[in-house]
């Protein structure tokens, strides 16, 4: 049997054939099963080693052959897979409790199998491919069947296409470099098409603007997916590209591009999350807050941003699923979450209150909260290096916390004497407060994730060597 | 060499018309026929029996949109935003051939390929583009990804002939179309509602 096979297409498999259950419950139960196991395998089975399961003897091999091309998944690529799958576990477990699950675990199996396929093609350039399909088979679940197709929708579409072009031309480009490193009219070629194809894919300033649009006109937690599974993908499909050209991690002018790229990010999504009247559309800022903070991390270079990069990512998790979460709970009650909307509502829902204001606070790296000790070492190494970008940077977070300040001044803005109760159901103040607890627990014990985050560096052959 | 002139042309002719159309019919009409013009061209890199996946997709896609459309209540609704006169977009159009025509020689010697092929590549990304910088309905939307997927795939196919690759583009074209339909299909259904 091969790797590929089992963590690319088997969960697409039943992601398909999850698409005909009907039950929200059983298709939470399957796919966070299904992904916790997948994670699990990810950790414990050995690739390309003999392992034995009851009184059969099992080899899991590298590659599968897909018409002339190669998915490679080798153990090096495994502590990603385990977190990828982990983190699949959570989202789909809590699911269940917002009626989501049955559009969001079959497609989310689809798509993520087609990431991990992304980040396992060879060539790699090939990826922009599998994540443009990955795109597309997002429509559904960012539109409601029976809802109009918004401008921030379409804008995704546009933007997520156009990247792709760009990205496979520019890998042409890149293979005819390795070949005539001194062609300086091709590397300033490829240069420009790839930093295009980026732009558009991660949503860069200035082709940011779909992403506080989307989050305003979707179903929060289905955005909250969809932010959560593109950007990480993004953000490694482009550290790949860095890690695998020598004549790209060696040019001076690429840290120069990633801090001005990164600071442009935390400073205009911090600052105007600051101004925002929309629940909705302060997450959209703080996920481009949080994709500046990664391009901040890489900018660094070594060890140490390389390990930042990926510190980063269980926090983001975290941080995006409550957020994504209680704004799908306050949704039902506040279709449109805008301030004048949510007026009040922290006195009958105060978990799911708690949950945004929390998630807020911790992607704006507020001490003893989970993104506090990454952004504050990115911060850290980025004032040595450059005090500007740094203050930005610093300006970007405060404007989070003014946005998380204003957005709890009108949750619990309700009249006097409105009477305080708790309308979240059970299993939702389960999710909460667990949530509660590690964004907590992970701001004042980070070593917490150092088991898994320790051999993720690995997954890159030269970046942070 | 005057085959791929005549392809060409017909490209010119569809882009523009799909730009100054505004019955969906036609639109896609047009678009089916702009198809032809592209197979021709990606047949100058690429043998015949895979110039065709193109072709095939390329109607596939159509079909899926008119199928949607033909048992939708939607018709062609204006453009809510200015400027949606026919003059405009016939001089807008002017400039986006022009560019093309301008960067088609430098394309054409740098790649290798012959200057209608380059052309008729540019002018679909650069209509393509024009397209979705002036409209913001699904269909027309959709019709303008195509087209600039379209104009890509002519000047992709000299230089990379993988079989993965003309797979996951044909699936990547198909599941646009395939957005597009459910996109007008919810809208159907909120406007039903």
């Amino acid at each position: 049997m091969s790797a590929p096979l089992v963590w690319i297409l088997f969960p697409m498999l039943l992601g398909v054939i999850l698409i005909f259950v009907r039950n929200e419950r059983w298709a939470a139960f399957v796919g966070s099963s299904l992904a916790f196991l997948l994670a699990l395998a990810a950790w414990v089975l050995p690739i390309e080693a003999t392992f034995t399961l009851g009184a059969r003897i099992f080899k899991l091999t590298e590659t599968f052959d897909v018409l002339g091309r190669q998915l490679v998944l080798t153990a090096t690529d495994q502590p990603l897979l385990a977190l990828i799958y982990i983190s699949l576990c959570f989202w789909f477990a809590a699911s269940a409790t917002l009626k989501v699950a049955q559009r969001l675990v079959p497609l989310g199996l689809i798509i993520t199998g087609l990431v991990v396929a992304a980040l396992a093609v060879e060539p790699f350039l090939y990826a922009a491919l599998l994540i443009e399909i990955a795109v597309l088979l997002a429509t559904p679940l960012l539109l409601a069947p029976d809802q109009r197709p918004g401008r921030g929708l379409i804008r995704f579409l546009i933007f997520q296409t156009m990247a792709m072009p760009f990205i496979l031309f520019s890998g042409w480009l890149l293979a005819g470099i390795e070949a005539d490193p001194g062609n300086l009219a091709l590397v300033l070629r490829a240069g420009i098409l790839l930093g295009l194809g980026f732009l558009f894919l991660l949503g860069i300033f200035p082709f940011h603007t779909w992403i506080p649009l989307l989050t305003r006109e979707a179903m929060p937690y289905a955005i909250g997916f969809v932010l959560w599974m593109f950007t990480t993908s993004a953000l490694l499909f482009g550290a790949g590209f860095v890690d695998r050209y020598t004549w790209l991690r060696t040019t001076p002018a690429l840290v120069n591009i990633l801090t001005l790229a990164g600071t442009l990010m935390v400073a205009s999504g911090g600052l105007l999350a600051a101004f925002q009247n929309h629940l909705g559309r302060m997450l959209g800022y703080a996920v481009i807050v949080e994709i500046g903070f990664s391009l901040l991390a890489l900018s660094l270079g070594g060890a140490a941003g390389i390990d930042l990069f990926f510190l980063l990512l269980i926090p983001r998790m975290l941080a995006l699923g409550i957020w994504a979460m209680s704004l799908s709970i306050l949704k039902e009650l506040a279709p449109t979450l805008t301030f004048s909307a949510v007026k009040g509502v922290g006195r009958a829902w105060p978990f799911a209150v708690a949950g945004i204001i929390l998630a807020q606070l911790s992607l704006a790296g507020f001490p003893m909260l989970a993104s506090f000790p990454t952004h504050q070492a990115v911060w850290e190494g980025l004032a040595q290096s450059s005090p500007g970008p740094a203050l930005w940077v610093l300006l970007g977070c405060a404007g989070l916390i003014v946005g998380a300040i204003r957005s709890l001044a009108a949750l619990m803005a309700a009249p006097e004497g409105t009477a305080w109760g708790i309308r979240e159901t059970w299993p939702q103040r389960i999710f909460l407060v667990a949530g509660w607890l590690l964004l907590v627990g992970l701001g004042n014990f980070p070593q917490w994730t150092i088991p898994l985050l320790a051999r993720l560096p690995g997954y890159f052959e030269h970046l942070g060597f | 060499m005057i085959l791929n002139w005549i392809a060409t042309l017909l490209l010119l002719a569809a882009a523009f018309g799909i730009l100054l159309s505004r019955d969906w019919r036609w639109n896609l009409g047009i678009l089916a026929v702009q198809y032809v013009g592209v197979f021709w061209l990606v047949h100058a890199s690429w043998p015949i029996a895979a110039a065709s996946v193109k072709l095939v997709t390329g109607w596939m896609a159509c079909a899926a949109l008119g199928m949607t459309m033909v048992n939708s209540s939607l018709q062609s609704p204006a453009e809510s935003s200015w400027p949606q006169g026919r003059l405009f977009r016939s001089f807008a159009a002017g400039l986006a051939v022009l560019i093309s025509l301008a960067m088609a020689s430098r394309l054409a010697g740098w790649l290798g390929l012959s200057f209608p092929v380059a052309w008729g590549g540019l002018l679909l990304i650069s209509m393509g583009i024009l397209h979705l910088g002036i409209s913001a309905q699904p269909l027309r939307v959709i019709i303008g990804l195509l087209t600039a997927l379209a104009g890509f795939e002519i000047i992709y196919a000299a230089v990379e002939n993988a079989s993965l690759v003309t797979a996951a583009l044909a699936v990547v074209n198909l599941g646009l179309a395939l957005a597009g339909a459910y996109m007008l299909t919810a809208e159907t259904s909120q406007e039903a509602k």
